[in-house]
């Protein structure tokens, strides 16, 4: 490999490392100064909240590494559990309900895939697009019903933690997908050609890469994993209305990127996003717990995305500085490694 | 030659990936059995109110307990005048107050964090008022179990998610008598409209669920209630509702809304347009809001609660519950310092009181 | 000789009227979609287009077209301004706080363009010098301006009592049906359009969003083109406000939260494409018309409010399909008459 100055650094200037060496000081920190931090329950809830933000952004990262992106995600959940309640209600088998939800989000990812990569429409737009039509759709299946009454055992797992300790059950088949999302992305010829797409889709399609079947089965796991987490999040809040997860896609997109996936694509790491977006998990438990409020925790929350930008352009420029001086030859490789 | 790379696998392993997901989910879900809405048992967990420990109404009231306020949304000049009132009873009686909350009126998840986090801090009660009756559950029952006392307060959960609810006035005399005020205004005739909140949103669900019942009797045969338009709380969607409406039915004569941000802007749309003093509007606002329109004749009367109050009594249950007084079982009782007693009635609810009808002559006694 | 010159000539002259004809048709395609709605609602309802219901239509409409303009110019340079929907909240507020404090009002619109103005120098600048994805600083400082609105307004608010009665009539009075508020919008209209197709600054921006290097390269100043987009961008934000705070008589902590979605729609369907150098603010101004117009023929013609959402979602995936079928089809019509031009020369 050629002259990374990253590397050169030791690696301190990669920002998604930053962001680990953040939530690992922020906790350490909340673990010895704030009381209510350090135990199971608080730890469980904190997961648990975390977990819908933690799921999507799994394959969001790869879009956004791709060089798309997919705002429709937030109503995808939605309406997951919009169509999860009404079959409820007509008296359908549970299973079915799940599978049928996880069809729906094929389907969902689906629309968006063939638009963008069919018509070659820009995938803010469209799924600005599908963000309003799926949430729309969803009002019109459920409208103003709320459904409570699903079976204890799966609601049990939707919200309960493995006895005795501060991991919720959800948190299991998370942990199992976000392994096999970084084996995929950082360790599979697949997850290569996505670092590819997105730093030059040109390029990509030259060298011989089918970059709209890449980009088509991306949108769909997105779809995919946003409907299921749509069943997840009907099962810990124990509700089903049709605006469930209003507004979770920009706090996905914030996460991901302030974990370091660069929005031009081509260069990110999962470990990064994983860590962004539990630093702002992390955050918001922590300043809610010492009474700071909702307001001046969205300022922090911006603050933080400005600087997720602006901080590795500082870093490489300084870095570029002091290669320049040195005399060096810099070669920019596109990361493809995790943490 | 043209590099090809390793297309057919990659994608192959894609799809496998993705493929695996699914019946890995199903394989696991098949292991917890399946079930239909039929066969589910009916909720198993047990009443939350008058449970176990029996009240001892001359218990000594505790002082130095921690109430939390979780509003629907904080920054709402409704919810900021019901934990002010909140906050004075608490002082008096020398407890320790604080208000939590979202930004928005639809953060559900949100609101549950803040409810986890209440939790976490070990707070003696939470008075909340829910966005939403079930998602706040699984929360409270969890606050619960931890010895945290919980009230409910404007807008309720589920009955086995709280010890009491504190009831502005009753469903049922809110939706009844915003009825009977447009009737009287109308001359008990012509066709009327509801502009409510969001879709979901209990309390007004309730309330219209009671409009619509006191509209069969026979003295209203000559109104018509020809639609409900949601206006979700946002100033812009309800304007836009409230012109839907006048141009839907061009003969409509009066709307009632049931929310105080609904009735502000019907009020400011109807203000500058032509049906101003055409079609007549009431509902529930507060006096500062409506004051200018009341003045200028565009609203005739309005009613609403005092929230001050609402918080106070919502605070004095709170603290009632934390110690020991009462346990939320009906036909219990107890004091709210200057408000009175009150007894707690079916399902935990406790109601405050009678609405408040403003018009031009009472208007200028408020300030809130 | 001259009979081998004369064909290219005749031929470049009906590609660029082609061409025109083509930019000139997206407009008239909204126009078109737009009359037709609006005469099928009328035909349904005869009250829809009364006086008071066009002079509703248009003031509807203005709030959210001052913003699309504003947007527009920063897409048409290729970048994207989420936080207007912040800005419009704060600068709402701002305006209402210094009347109710007994200010003159047009000096509260002052007020309001100043405060707008300064954040779209602070997104300018984030953009211009850290070179950064518009997209991820405008969410930051969506969150940041948000946030620190909440703080600053906490729980108060303004309402229609508290504004001096001139300013909340200028907010819906007119002459017959057209609204103050809406000539006023269509003069800011105007006059940024002139200033993009007349001004060399103007299409400079129409250069650097088709290519960015190419027009620096060119000698385009791109910073200074970005940060004066911005610039403009947020100033309108701030008078549409003002002009939020005279319609509707209300300001609070939560004003204009999501509008930013809503305002990137209008521009969307308006034909200026995220792809940055197409489009024009007319296109965007209709694309805002069309889908606050939508809101209010749907109850008009007795549409259940459930369905506004998902049509509005589909009514945008339908309108970036057919720019983009269209653009596919000009492109091989343009092919093909360059190819004829080329063999009639030859033949």
């Amino acid at each position: 490999m050629a002259e990374n100055p990253d590397r050169r650094w030791g690696g301190a200037v990669r920002w998604d490392t930053v962001v680990g060496a953040l939530l690992v000081v922020l906790i350490a920190a909340s673990f010895s100064f704030v009381g209510d931090f350090g135990n199971a329950l608080n730890i469980s809830f904190l997961i648990g909240n975390t977990l819908p933000i933690a799921a999507i952004a799994l394959p969001m990262t790869m879009l956004v590494a791709s060089g798309e992106i997919d705002l429709s995600v937030g109503s995808t959940v939605g309406l997951s559990g919009s169509v999860m309640g009404v079959l409820w209600n007509d008296g359908m088998d549970i299973n079915m309900i799940i599978l049928i939800c996880a069809a729906l989000g094929i389907v969902c990812g689906l629309v968006n895939a063939l638009l963008v990569t069919r018509l070659g429409l820009p995938s803010l737009a469209v799924t600005i697009g599908t963000m309003a039509a799926y949430r729309g759709i969803a009002q019109i299946v459920l409208g103003s019903n709320s459904v409570t009454d699903f079976p204890q055992n799966y609601l049990n797992f939707g919200s309960g933690r493995i006895a005795g300790t501060f991991i919720p059950d959800a948190a299991i088949p998370w942990l199992v997908l976000a392994a096999l999302a970084v084996v995929v992305l950082h360790a599979t010829g697949f997850g290569r050609s996505v670092f590819a797409v997105g730093a030059s889709q040109e390029a990509a399609r030259f060298a011989g890469l089918r970059v709209k079947r890449i980009k088509l089965s991306l949108f769909v796991a997105t779809g995919l994993i946003s409907s299921l987490t749509g069943v997840f999040w009907v099962l810990h809040y124990a509700s089903a209305t049709y605006d469930n997860a209003t507004g979770l896609e920009l706090s996905v997109v914030a996460a991901v990127l302030l974990g370091g996936v660069d929005f031009d694509g081509g260069r990110g790491t999962l470990g990064g996003a994983i860590a962004g977006v539990f630093l702002l998990g992390t955050l918001q438990n922590v300043m809610s717990l010492v009474n700071i409020s909702a307001q001046s925790q969205t300022v922090v929350t911006g603050i933080l995305l400005v600087i997720s930008v602006l901080g590795p352009r500082a870093a490489k420029q300084s870095a570029l500085a002091r290669a320049r001086r040195t005399n060096r030859s810099m070669t920019p490789t596109p990361s493809s490694s995790f943490l | 030659m043209t590099p090809t790379f390793r297309r057919p696998r990659p994608i192959a392993l894609r799809v496998i990936a993705t493929a695996a997901v699914g019946p890995l989910l199903a394989l696991g879900l098949t292991a917890c059995g399946g079930a239909t809405k039929g066969s589910t048992d009916a909720a198993a967990s047990s009443a939350a109110a008058g449970s176990g420990t029996s009240a001892n109404p001359n218990a000594p009231t505790k002082t130095g307990l921690t109430v939390a306020f979780l509003p629907k949304q904080v920054n709402n000049p409704y919810f900021t005048t019901s934990d002010t009132g909140g906050k004075t009873a608490l002082t008096a009686l020398g407890e320790t107050y604080k208000e939590v909350g979202t930004t928005s009126a639809t953060d559900t998840a949100g609101q549950v964090s803040y409810v986890n986090t209440l939790t976490q801090q070990q707070v003696s009660a939470i008075a909340v008022s829910a966005q939403d009756p079930g998602a706040l559950c699984t929360a409270l029952k969890q606050a619960m179990s931890n010895g945290v006392k919980v009230v409910t307060y404007d807008s309720d959960t589920n009955a086995d998610c709280r010890q009491l609810f504190i009831s502005q006035a009753s469903a049922e005399d809110l939706g009844r008598s915003e009825v009977d005020l447009l009737g009287k205004e109308l001359n008990y005739s012509g066709q009327i409209a509801i502009l409510s909140a969001a879709q979901t949103a209990t309390n007004q669900n309730t309330w219209i669920g009671y409009m619509e019942d006191e509209l069969k009797k026979p003295q209203f045969a000559n109104m018509k209630l020809v639609k409900i338009a949601y206006g979700n709380d946002d100033a812009q969607t309800s304007f836009q509702q409230t012109q839907g409406l006048l141009q839907q039915y061009p003969s409509l004569k009066g709307i009632i809304s049931p929310t105080t941000v609904g009735i502000k802007a019907a009020a400011q749309y109807l203000d500058g347009s032509q049906y101003k003093g055409k079609v007549l509007l009431t509902g529930l606002g507060t006096p500062n809001d409506m004051r200018a329109y009341v003045e200028d004749g565009t609203v005739q009367a309005f009613e609403l609660w005092n929230p001050g109050t609402l918080g106070e009594l919502a605070a004095y249950a709170a603290v009632a519950l934390a110690s020991g007084q009462i346990t939320g079982a009906q036909g219990q009782t107890f004091k709210a310092g200057s408000l009175g007693t009150f007894t707690i009635g079916a399902k935990g609810v406790v109601t405050l009181g009678q609405p408040t009808v403003f018009d031009k002559s009472n208007i200028g006694q408020f300030n809130f | 000789m001259t009979a081998t010159l004369e064909p290219v000539h005749v031929a470049a002259q009906p590609s660029r009227t082609l061409l025109d004809r083509v930019l000139r048709m997206r407009e008239l395609a909204i126009l078109v979609v737009l009359v037709l709605m609006l005469a099928a609602t009328q035909a349904d309802n005869g009250a829809f287009l009364s006086e008071q219901g066009i002079k509703d239509l248009l003031l509807n409409a203005t709030i959210l077209v001052l913003v699309a303009v504003g947007e527009a110019v920063v897409v048409i340079t290729r970048n994207v301004d989420l936080s207007v929907g912040s800005v419009l909240g704060v600068t709402a507020f701002a305006a209402g706080d210094y009347i109710q404090g007994g200010g003159n009002p047009a000096v509260a619109f002052l007020i309001a363009i100043v405060v707008g103005a300064v954040f779209g120098v602070l997104n300018g600048l984030l953009v211009g010098i850290g070179r950064v994805p518009s997209l991820v600083v405008t969410l930051g400082t969506l969150y940041i301006i948000r946030g620190l609105d909440s703080v600053w307004v906490g729980s108060r608010e303004i309402t229609a009592g508290q504004l001096s009665s001139g300013f909340v009539s200028f907010g819906h009075d007119g002459v017959w049906a057209i609204p103050y508020l809406g000539i006023l919008a269509a003069v800011v209209l105007i006059a940024v359009a002139y200033y993009l197709r007349d001004y060399r600054s103007g299409r400079e921006c129409y250069a650097l969003g088709s290519n960015p290097q190419a027009a620096a390269l060119a000698g385009v100043p791109t910073r200074k083109r970005v940060l004066g987009a911005f610039v403009l961008c947020g100033a309108l934000a701030g008078l549409a406000g003002a002009l939020y705070l005279a319609r509707f008589g209300y300001a609070d902590a939560s004003t204009g939260t999501g509008y930013e979605l809503t305002v990137v729609s209008a521009v969307v369907v308006g034909g200026v494409g995220f792809t940055g150098g197409t489009g024009s603010v007319y296109g965007a101004a209709l694309g805002a018309l069309l889908l606050t117009s939508i809101n209010s023929v749907l109850p008009a013609i007795g549409v259940s409010s459930v369905w506004v959402e998902a049509i509005d979602g589909i009514l945008l995936l339908l309108a970036i399909s057919l720019d983009r079928v269209v653009a596919l089809r000009v492109a091989g019509l343009l092919r093909r008459r360059a190819r004829e031009a080329r063999s009639a020369d030859h033949g």
